[in-house]
């Protein structure tokens, strides 16, 4: 009976190493994908380690709107958000069982301290038996701008839906971004889990949650501020000047159907020729609506690309439900008839833009046809706060039009803001450039108030994109100079002054 | 007894003293645990560790003393390895209840000193394994009694969808775990005689002869009890165990790998029914296959085992440091992922290994048993542990499909420890038997006419 023993013994033996062989599969070559948060989000031991964990902090100008301060209870470390509402589509939260979002997302290796650049802090840590200690974010957030966007959203009511989103034009930075009806993130990182449960269902899901990033996340009608790249496509690929004449009258007959294009007024823009300024200032839909036609579809996307429609150029704040959507002026591969690249110039139709794109065309004609990446994070620091890595500057277009028709253009924006639709954002001794808008959604909902502008206009510092999606007013009173423009004004003033 | 020759030159000693080192090894794996666990979990040796390792080490010492007394030339091995694992699952157990308040250890340490009893008594009141050979028949009967228990109306209870419990004056008991070690016993006495005749070679194909069809009676036999027990009772690791023992014993018996063949197929046809007819192993067979949860679910027991595996890596949390608690089961069926959890890759090894030293002893044991009686027992209990060892834990590391079993030593459960209690009480009763030097010839005075005296020790 030995024989068969020994034939066992090595059957035996095979078992066990394929039991050994497995663990050590398991455990060692599976552990670091088991343990990743990304892919397997339901591992509450990493969550709750992470989560007990000091991370680092988000600041803006050396001032904490995010930081972990110690807290008495199983967690150890509390997630503070210390002005969480008007920082919230920016911050994003840390909570324990629903994720992580914004900034917390997108900079959660830096701020849990696995980032790589954090190498070299962690085997310090580990070898001075040190916690580790996550790394610090900087936005590039100027803080008096975004409070005034924040101030200016909220003064229209509690729960109007708008964004506002501010650019540095010559670099891209991020000067303020806001999205309302916003939240408390700090509610949303409770250690009190059943009301942070009863908070985040409360803010709903759907796309009048205050999770939503309006200035991001959700493209809508720009309506007129769109005329502004009509503008800049005709002068620049056209050869049109601010005193070229265009038709001014009425309406506007529309090639191939009965229908008229009419202005918002129902009367003429001023004459049956007016000039390109003129049409402008005074938002004119026939003129415009010609252009749009006289343009063309493809030339008009050309320019539009270059202020960054088609495009995704912002992940800063990618999370598990956030990116930025893609401005569009026609769905891809869909060929525009006459009518409707009239509509099209007029920036109806099917041209949708999101806050932070129409910021984008205007810190792109401000700076003279370059248009640079947005970001919003400046610095990474080590928790010594020395700087691991600093942002820069990145081109995303050069040339998107010349710098004579930037020039031009900004002229024509000027006028509008100082004697045409965008009076509200007049700034004392300082030249705005503006473009109002307000667009059509659906009959039976409120239209978009929009407002674009940047300044001042010859050394621009700043360039804004307001809009008010629905601030519950009448709707006769909705309009982009009555709503988005003081807003904008307020905005440019703060980061000026 | 053909290879038994190899062994004859080879005198086995006495090895109480390498045993008595390794018992104090394995008594620091068992103490020092538990007080890692309090280091780890609050910073402070347990307030009871000297009371805790005077108890361990008075069972120690109890069983090796018994060892000493009643088996001097036993495997010195086995004693020390059951006791770091048993040690080990100990302070896993008196862990997890630290994290979920309850008081299992304390259940699991009555239950090791039953163990230990039943180990000591084993070894003193079997003085020689060869006389369980009379029980063949009995212990069989008693064997399919106990299997049979659990279907009792009002006696069976139905733990987790398998109906292998029986509760009795408050007691939870599985009788397929002492039911292991009958049915060793009555394959053993069973096969040991009417191996001749299983062995006659019948049609030959392939090389491999095969039996002959008149002999396939109990093979089938076992074949339909083990079908039984996975319908009736949902068991699918049990059948599986009872199933694989039957066949490799009958195999070790006559020598004819051709009722391996015959075995596998019987094997693999009772799979595939399995798994065509009863859905809880469709559904086994598909959370082996996917286990991670899709739309949002919680991860389900055996992806949290595996989490809490990643999570350990190779050095683990540290006793009491990790969160092994987050997984059902996390002291029974799942110590094993709780183990490779707090120690790690390394610990996990380290426990794999002990199994294997377990089975390899017993095997060797096997092999130097000069009886056919004892070396199919110490066979088929090295095996069962072997199987035993690798469905459950290749069963939480996802190498095979999850089936419930008992991880010997380790997880808590009466039933398991005091039954495997006994099979090391066996094994080692046999051992010192076969390593027992023969009895040696007396030089004779020349006188041819004279009666040999024959020393018996």
């Amino acid at each position: 009976m030995n024989r068969p023993i020994r034939n066992l013994s090595v059957f035996c033996l095979l078992l066990f190493l394929a039991l050994l062989l497995n663990t050590t599969y398991l455990q060692y070559w599976q552990g670091e994908k088991l343990s990743s948060l990304s892919a397997h989000p339901d591992n509450r031991r990493v969550r709750d380690h992470q989560f007990s964990q000091q991370r680092g902090a988000i600041l803006v100008r050396g001032k904490a709107i995010a930081e972990s301060v110690p807290s008495k209870d199983a967690y150890k470390y509390q997630r503070v958000y210390s002005q969480g509402p008007m920082y919230a589509a920016i911050t994003g939260f840390y909570s324990r069982d629903y994720g992580v979002g914004g900034i917390e997302a997108s900079q959660n290796g830096v701020l849990a301290g696995t980032d790589s650049r954090l190498f070299v802090n962690r085997v310090i840590d580990m070898f001075g038996n040190n916690t580790p200690k996550g790394g610090n974010i900087t936005l590039t957030i100027n803080p008096r701008a975004q409070r005034a966007a924040y101030a200016g959203l909220t003064a229209l009511g509690p729960n109007v839906k708008g964004a506002v989103v501010a650019l540095d034009p010559s670099t891209g930075r991020v000067l303020a971004l806001v999205s309302t009806p916003t939240y408390n993130p700090n509610k949303v990182a409770s250690h009190d889990f059943a009301a942070a449960r009863t908070y985040k269902q409360s803010l709903g899901i759907d796309s009048n949650s205050a999770l939503n990033n309006r200035a991001i996340e959700e493209v809508l009608p720009p309506g007129s501020t769109f005329k502004v790249v009509t503008s800049a496509a005709a002068m620049d690929k056209k050869g049109l000047r601010s005193d070229s004449l265009v038709p001014g009258g009425a309406s506007l007959d529309l090639p191939q159907t009965t229908r008229v294009l009419r202005n918002e007024s129902g009367g003429s823009c001023g004459g049956t020729k007016i000039t390109l300024l003129d049409a402008l200032r005074v938002s004119c839909n026939v003129a415009y609506g010609w252009l749009g036609m006289k343009i063309g579809q493809a030339p008009l996307e050309t320019t539009g690309g270059g202020f960054g429609f088609g495009q995704r150029y912002f992940t800063d704040l990618d999370d598990a439900t956030t990116r930025q959507a893609i401005s569009r002026i026609a769905s891809p591969g869909v060929r525009l008839d006459e009518p409707q690249q009239a509509f099209t110039g007029i920036g109806q139709f099917d041209v949708r833009a999101t806050p932070m794109q129409m910021a984008m065309v205007a810190a792109g004609i401000a700076n003279g046809g370059t248009v640079y990446r947005p970001y919003l994070v400046d610095q990474v620091q080590a928790p010594d706060l020395a700087v691991l890595w600093q942002a820069q500057r990145e081109q995303l277009h050069t040339n998107v039009i010349s710098p004579g028709v930037a020039k031009d253009l900004t002229d024509m924006m000027v006028a509008v803001v100082d004697r045409g639709t965008g009076t509200a954002a007049r700034i004392p001794g300082v030249r705005v450039a503006g473009k109002t808008g307000t667009a059509q959604s659906a009959p039976n909902r409120p239209p978009y108030a929009w407002f674009v502008a940047f300044a001042p206009a010859d050394t621009p510092k700043v360039a804004v994109a307001v809009l008010v999606q629905d601030a519950g007013v009448d709707r006769n009173a909705i309009s982009g100079n009555g709503l988005a423009a003081p807003i904008a004004r307020a905005v440019m003033e703060a980061v000026i002054r | 007894m053909s290879g038994t020759g190899a062994f004859m030159g080879f005198v086995h000693r006495r090895r109480g003293g390498a045993e008595l080192f390794l018992l104090v090894l394995a008594l620091a794996v068992g103490v020092g645990a538990y007080i890692a666990v309090g280091l780890g979990r609050d910073g402070t040796v347990p307030a009871n560790t000297v009371a805790y390792a005077a108890w361990l080490a008075g069972l120690v010492i109890a069983a090796h003393v018994a060892i000493r007394l009643s088996a001097p030339y036993a495997d010195p091995v086995l004693l020390p390895v059951v006791s770091a694992l048993n040690g080990l699952g100990l302070a896993m157990i008196h862990r997890i209840d630290l994290a979920q308040g309850s008081s299992l250890a304390t259940s699991q340490l009555t239950w090791t000193t039953l163990g230990v009893a039943l180990f000591i008594a084993v070894l003193v009141l079997l003085r020689d394994h060869r006389r369980l050979q009379a029980f063949t028949y009995t212990s069989g009967l008693a064997a399919v009694v106990l299997l049979l228990l659990p279907l009792v109306p009002g006696l069976g209870k139905n733990i987790n969808g398998a109906r292998i419990w029986i509760h009795l004056f408050g007691f939870s008991f599985q009788p397929g775990e002492v039911a292991k070690v009958l049915l060793v016993i009555a394959f053993a006495g069973y096969l040991v005689v009417h191996r001749d005749a299983l062995a006659l070679a019948g049609r030959r194909l392939l090389f491999i002869d095969f039996p002959r069809g008149r002999d396939l009676g109990p093979i089938l036999g076992m074949w339909l009890i083990s079908l039984g027990v996975l319908v009736f009772q949902n068991d699918l690791g049990t059948s599986l165990l009872y199933f694989g023992l039957f066949v490799v014993m009958l195999y070790v018996a006559t020598e004819r790998p051709g009722w391996l063949v015959v075995g596998g197929g019987l094997f693999a046809a009772g799979a595939v029914f399995g798994y065509l007819a009863l859905g809880h192993v469709q559904t086994r067979v598909a959370d082996w296959i996917d286990p991670f949860p899709h739309n949002g679910e919680g991860p389900s027991q055996l992806v949290s085992g595996l989490y809490g595996m990643g999570w350990g890596g190779l050095t683990g949390r540290g006793l009491g440091q990790g969160s092994p608690y987050l997984t059902p089961l996390s002291w029974s069926d799942f110590i094993f992922s709780s183990i490779g959890e707090e120690l790690g890759l390394t610990g996990a090894m380290a426990v794999i290994i002990l199994y294997g030293l377990i089975v390899e002893r017993s095997l060797r044991t096997a092999l130097v048993c000069r009886d056919g009686f004892g070396k199919l027992v110490a066979a088929g209990l090295g095996v069962v542990f072997a199987l035993q060892v690798f469905v459950v834990i290749g069963g939480v590391t996802r190498l095979i499909p999850l089936t419930g079993l008992t991880t010997p030593f380790l997880s808590h459960g009466g039933s398991s420890l005091v039954a495997n209690w006994a099979i090391i009480g066996l094994l080692l009763r046999i051992s010192d038997h076969a390593r027992r030097p023969p009895p040696e010839l007396l030089p004779g005075d020349g006188d041819v006419d004279k009666t040999q005296v024959v020393s018996l020790r």
